[in-house]
């Protein structure tokens, strides 16, 4: 587990809203526009900055949507508690401007070019979870890996999937996956239920065809685990138990409150 | 000069109590968890805290553990990620204690943890009354996904500081980056300097 380059510091800077996109009802993708941006890797995340005009400010960290190299994006999911996500949600228009810095993180990131850049590719996503696993995909279908690919992907309805035209048509080699945990459409035949050992055990590829214990290490596939708490902590002991190395389990948490 | 986002304003209007919420933070009243990995569990009978290095190495069983002076503190703790969470109680051993069993002149420690997570700081940080190994939350036993059995407590740094699942501290010389620090967090985390990132 290396780090990163060491890095300069991380200065906020102005970005302008370029384009907003409805994602659900409670979900939006901002486009930013950030003159001065160093690039990022695929699962980073970077630190918004808002300020009222009594100079009131608020600060909050949203995982990067985009892959690297496109325009900078967050994927931003309104808590009704919150300070923050209801103005990202619902109040911002293109041409505002708020301020960014990062990215930040360096440890839940896929990078093609790291020793573990080749191997399959287990993403698992609990609601808005899913955001820096998209980035991950976006990543991969931009750099042409056919590295075999999977996303687990729970969601409470149909409703709630953020990203679906875009999850309709994956790219060679990768699979989606749904769960719907509390309604489904007419017609469902995906996964009805909360992520369990059992769902696990059947879509942790490639451990249903082959048992953990015969793969090398370094041919084992990596999982991305990103989600609300309790799903994290499911999600991820399950992979351990069905035999995937804790090292192999990177993890990132949507807390309630984490990043209102 | 930072731009005015238009229509932004305060939505909260309950005022946080003065001089307990340093910069960029705001007050939670749940406990979020964050953590790089899988949740360890070390069963106790495994568990041992050991401090590595210095002239006279020492480690505690978890019966012996038990066995050394506790103390019951409520502080108020402030995450990276810019929860805060004000009047938690905690019951633990103070770094005091545990130091002052073993002989050494090194000024930084290497905190490590079951699951490989590690984080630097200061000895000075974590003598006087301002550091704990806390294997108690809230009166009851520390549950594992936020640390337990143990994990350190150095409330007037940022939480990443608190490493989870703490299993002993090595004593060093010179002070060389954790496991978020590697990462471009800041190598000391002063939440009321807002250290979050390298060179802040």
């Amino acid at each position: 587990m290396a780090g990163t380059a060491v890095r300069g510091r991380l200065t906020w800077q102005t970005a302008t809203v370029d384009s907003v996109i409805d994602e659900t009802p409670t979900v939006r993708t901002l486009v930013l526009g950030v003159p001065d941006w160093g690039g990022h890797q695929a699962g980073q995340h970077l630190d918004i900055r808002l300020t009222g005009d009594d100079g009131y400010q608020a600060e909050r960290s949203y995982s990067i949507a985009a892959a690297p190299g496109e325009p900078v994006a967050i994927t931003v999911e309104r808590l009704d508690d919150g300070e923050v996500s209801p103005y990202l949600t619902e109040d911002v228009q293109a041409g505002d401007e708020l301020e960014v810095r990062g990215p930040i993180g360096g440890y839940f990131v896929w990078d093609p070019a790291r020793p573990d850049g080749d191997v399959p590719l287990l993403l698992l996503a609990g609601g808005s979870g899913v955001v820096p696993l998209r980035s991950i995909l976006r990543h991969r279908s931009q750099v042409g890996s056919s590295v075999p690919t999977r996303l687990l992907y729970s969601a409470r309805n149909w409703d709630e999937v953020i990203y679906r035209s875009e999850f309709a048509s994956p790219a060679p080699g990768v699979e989606v996956i749904y769960t719907l945990t509390r309604q489904q459409p007419a017609g469902w035949t995906g996964y009805a239920r909360r992520v369990d050992q059992a769902m696990i055990t059947e879509v942790a590829w490639p451990v249903a065809q082959i048992p953990m214990a015969q793969i090398p290490m370094a041919q084992m596939p990596v999982a991305y685990v990103c989600g609300p708490t309790n799903f994290v902590e499911a999600v991820a002991a399950d992979l351990v138990a069905l035999g995937y190395p804790p090292q192999r389990v990177k993890t990132e948490r949507f807390g309630a409150t984490g990043t209102p | 000069m930072s731009p005015i986002s238009r229509g932004f304003h305060r939505r909260h209007e309950e005022a946080e109590p003065a001089g307990r919420v340093p910069p960029g933070q705001y007050v939670t009243h749940d406990f979020p968890v964050l953590s790089a990995g899988p949740t360890p569990h070390t069963p106790l009978e495994r568990w041992t805290f050991s401090i590595e290095g210095g002239s006279s190495p020492v480690s505690w069983t978890w019966q012996e553990f038990q066995a050394l002076p506790s103390e019951t503190v409520t502080v108020d703790i402030h995450c990276v990620t810019r929860w805060s969470k004000l009047d938690t109680m905690w019951k633990g051993v103070s770094l005091d204690v545990l130091l002052d069993a073993v002989s050494y002149d090194d000024p930084y420690v290497l905190a490590f943890c079951d699951g490989g997570y590690t984080t630097n700081l200061p000895v000075a940080d974590l003598k006087g009354g301002k550091a704990w190994v806390a294997y108690s939350y809230d009166g009851k036993p520390l549950p594992a996904e936020h640390g337990g059995p143990a994990r350190l407590l150095v409330p007037h740094l940022y939480f990443w500081k608190s490493a989870k699942w703490v299993r002993g501290l090595r004593l060093k010389q010179v002070d060389a980056p954790g496991f978020w620090e590697m990462y471009g967090y800041h190598m000391y985390g002063d939440p009321w300097r807002e250290q979050r990132y390298a060179g802040d």
